[in-house]
């Protein structure tokens, strides 16, 4: 390099590289995204979140949960299950058919083989699509975390350190919105050796007055808060907890297809 | 570039007309790594006694973490780098600094915005952005003062003497006009009114984040290494056409790295980010090579002194490197992403590589500029034991931490509470190596405040004695 402009145009070869890969890319990419729809419904995720749980996401972002908490799911692959949902009009045929067969834990492929043999015989089958993955297995999430799970988030708070459990499921993992205050005010109580520090700064303990506030922390056996006392979460408190129960990843989308658990009445 | 100048300025005056701009930016440096490591203090401590700041939200983990990164990112490294950068340019340029007035004007408003941004972080209001906290007032302070720095010293450079460039150079050139580009590219897609949407906001953080904390203290601080390995080791630099090498590789693929595997992106970008980061070997290995066969068979004792510091230092970058190459690897990444691993290659890569580059390159050029000795000589071969250390102890114990961390949570047989258990028992060792570096930082502090003290006492004294003069007969009669 013989000269200041030649250090410069190599200084802007690469990094202008990258900027158009990494900056402009996503930025077209999904900077544009808009809501997909649900596999197999007329639904559409995610769907805006509203009142407390936006401002919850901004106190979210002031403490620096994200230090400590990601919020994104892993996923290997996934596995399919074929499941016999009628045995047509030849049952016994069907049913020694099915005891033959592998029917859980197969590749798409083999699935659909499965699936063949079966209507063939005059069975009728559902072909389900299982995530599998470590976290999936923790029970973190139902699929892997995608794009369209942070379409509505600003700042997007993915987190980098596990050095809590993962968030990107936690509203539908632990929907009780006095388990998520009692957590925040005392992990301990709720989450056996539990690491995470208590924050109590986003709690009031006060007075009982002639009534206990509708508000107050129900606290399990054994931890009570000071005599005469209440523990009422400030509005800070109520709004993280409502941005914890409004985290739910819980949509089959396009690109992680599952089949969704359905309990029958 | 100006030929009617043709006054040769000998090394003295050279050094002198850095001696303001650079007192200003290394005291202020000085303080925000003593703060800076009291803060990460502070937040491991969430990890030793949870309950520490249960009631006091200006140092819960999540705040003091992010405070602590920034103030010796921003707060440290890049007025140091840019200081020993003016100096760096200013003696192969062989001319005084130009502008001098510009880089002191800057330094005291990069230190104020550094300031700003942390009391922001402290009391939440960050933007959330990892490596970007600071609020938007600071950014713009941060991004004003680099300019007027950055002016003068392509100013300095630009007024050089000797044509031919030297790879030192290449490599500060380049860092002077990358810090701009991202700096402003992250705040204008993440931190106006209305930022880019969803996910995209996390790639260009990533990009961001690596552009600054790899690419950007890499080229400053290899370049650093380039000019003073060679003459702390009195032989010439290895070879400029593998420091070319370097140079090529460094800034072409080590731009792509860092998008973690897992990242709920479209599958391109990690794919990408992990190409780039295996590729990212060559620079590693043509620095390394350079920096051997430089230093080995030099007739040099260092004696704990600055080039132990850049030797160490440039052993810590490679290894900060092969860090990073490892945790893009699909296979090593399954298991480390996530844990203490990351944390300790960023840790390693801001006070093994940087920090300890830069404060042996600054006790090395210090006495120079302001014309006597360190008033502690001492506390440097103390400071670089305790560095030296400390970074062992500290980043080792996060990576060791990490793995063991990432192999209990990537079997879900094992409970989660274990897989943070046993990084709390690495947490507690490395706490040890935090503290380590932390005194060597005041050590660092120490001598850098006895000296503007010592020059300031200096100054006041020839004031006072020119006051107390008799005047001249001249100019009585005049």
């Amino acid at each position: 390099m013989k000269n200041g402009f030649s250090v410069f145009v190599a200084a802007f070869i690469a990094l202008g590289l990258s900027w158009f890969g990494f900056v402009l890319g996503p930025a077209k990419q999904l900077g544009r995204e808009k809501q997909t729809a649900v596999l197999n419904s007329s639904d559409t995720y995610p769907l805006q979140p509203i009142g407390n749980a936006t401002l919850g996401l901004q106190v979210y972002r002031a403490n620096g949960c994200a230090a400590c908490h990601t919020e994104q799911v892993r996923q290997d692959g996934v596995v399919c299950d074929v499941v016999l949902t009628a045995a047509g009009k030849k049952p016994t045929v069907v049913s020694n058919l099915v005891s033959t067969l592998k029917l859980t834990g197969l590749t798409k492929d083999e699935a659909d083989a499965v699936s063949d043999q079966i209507t063939a015989a005059g069975g009728n089958v559902e072909t389900h699509i299982i995530p599998v993955g470590v976290d999936i297995a923790r029970g973190w999430g139902l699929r892997q975390s995608v794009a369209a799970d942070f379409l509505y988030d600003t700042p997007v708070q993915l987190g980098s350190l596990r050095a809590g459990p993962d968030l990107a499921n936690v509203g539908a993992r632990l929907p009780d919105a006095n388990w998520q205050l009692v957590h925040l005010y005392a992990p301990s109580t709720v989450a056996k050796n539990s690491a995470m520090p208590p924050f109590r700064f986003l709690f009031e303990v006060r007075k009982l007055g002639d009534a206990p506030s509708p508000d107050a922390l129900q606290f399990p056996q054994g931890f009570a808060p000071p005599a005469g006392c209440e523990v009422v979460p400030t509005p800070a408190a109520k709004q993280l907890v409502a941005y914890l129960l409004s985290l739910k990843a819980d949509a089959p989308l396009y690109e992680a297809p599952f089949t969704p658990v359905t309990t029958k009445p | 570039m100006n030929p009617t100048k043709t006054k040769n300025f000998s090394a003295s005056e050279i050094d002198a007309s850095c001696r303001v701009p650079l007192l200003a930016l290394f005291g202020g440096a000085a303080l925000w790594l003593v703060a800076g490591l009291a803060l990460s203090l502070a937040a491991i401590m969430t990890f030793h006694k949870p309950d520490m700041f249960a009631d006091c939200p200006l140092l819960t983990y999540g705040h003091a973490q992010a405070a602590a990164n920034d103030a010796l990112l921003y707060g440290f490294c890049i007025p140091a780098g840019l200081g020993v950068m003016l100096w760096i340019f200013a003696r192969l340029s062989q001319t005084e600094l130009a502008l001098p007035m510009m880089p002191v004007v800057a330094a005291n408003i990069w230190h104020v915005g550094v300031l700003i941004g942390t009391v922001a972080i402290l009391i939440g209001d960050s933007t959330g952005f990892a490596w970007l906290e600071y609020s938007r007032s600071a950014s713009v302070l941060l991004f004003a003062a680099f300019l007027l720095i950055a002016i003068s010293a392509v100013a300095t450079f630009g007024a050089r003497r000797e044509r031919e460039l030297y790879p030192s150079q290449w490599f500060l050139l380049a860092a002077l006009f990358w810090f701009p580009w991202i700096y402003s590219t992250a705040n204008l897609f993440l931190t106006i009114h209305h930022p880019v949407r969803g996910v995209a906001q996390a790639a260009i953080d990533y990009w961001f984040s690596d552009n600054l904390v790899f690419v950007w203290l890499a080229l400053v601080g290899v370049g650093t290494a380039f000019y003073f390995l060679p003459k702390l080791a009195a032989r010439p630099l290895h070879s400029s056409y593998l420091a070319l090498f370097a140079f090529w590789t460094l800034i072409l693929f080590g731009t792509w790295c860092g998008i973690p595997q897992g990242a709920p992106l479209p599958a391109w970008m990690p794919a990408a980010s992990a190409v780039a980061s295996s590729l990212l070997i060559l620079p590693l290995i043509a620095i390394a090579v350079i920096a051997c066969k430089t230093v080995c068979g030099a007739n040099v004792t260092c004696k704990g002194g600055p080039f132990c510091y850049v030797k160490f230092g440039t052993s810590a970058f490679i290894l900060s490197g092969l860090m990073l190459i490892a945790s893009a690897c699909p296979q090593f990444s399954r298991v480390t992403e996530f844990t203490w691993f990351g944390p300790a290659q960023a840790q390693l890569q801001i006070l093994g590589f940087f920090t300890i580059v830069m404060s042996g390159a600054i006790y090395e050029l210090l006495p120079r500029v302001m014309g006597f000795g360190l008033p502690f000589p001492k506390f440097v071969r103390a400071q670089h034991w305790l560095f030296m250390l400390g970074i062992l102890l500290w980043a080792g114990s996060l990576a060791v931490g990490g793995v063991e961390q990432g192999m209990r949570l990537g079997n879900p047989q094992t409970p989660f509470a274990d897989s943070t258990n046993v990084a709390l028992i690495f947490l507690r060792v490395g706490t040890t190596g935090l503290l380590f570096i932390l005194l060597g930082s005041l050590l660092f502090a120490a001598n850098i405040f006895a000296m503007t003290f010592k020059w300031k006492l200096a100054l006041v004294k020839t004031v006072i004695t020119f006051i107390k003069s008799p005047l001249k007969i001249t100019e009585v009669k005049s």
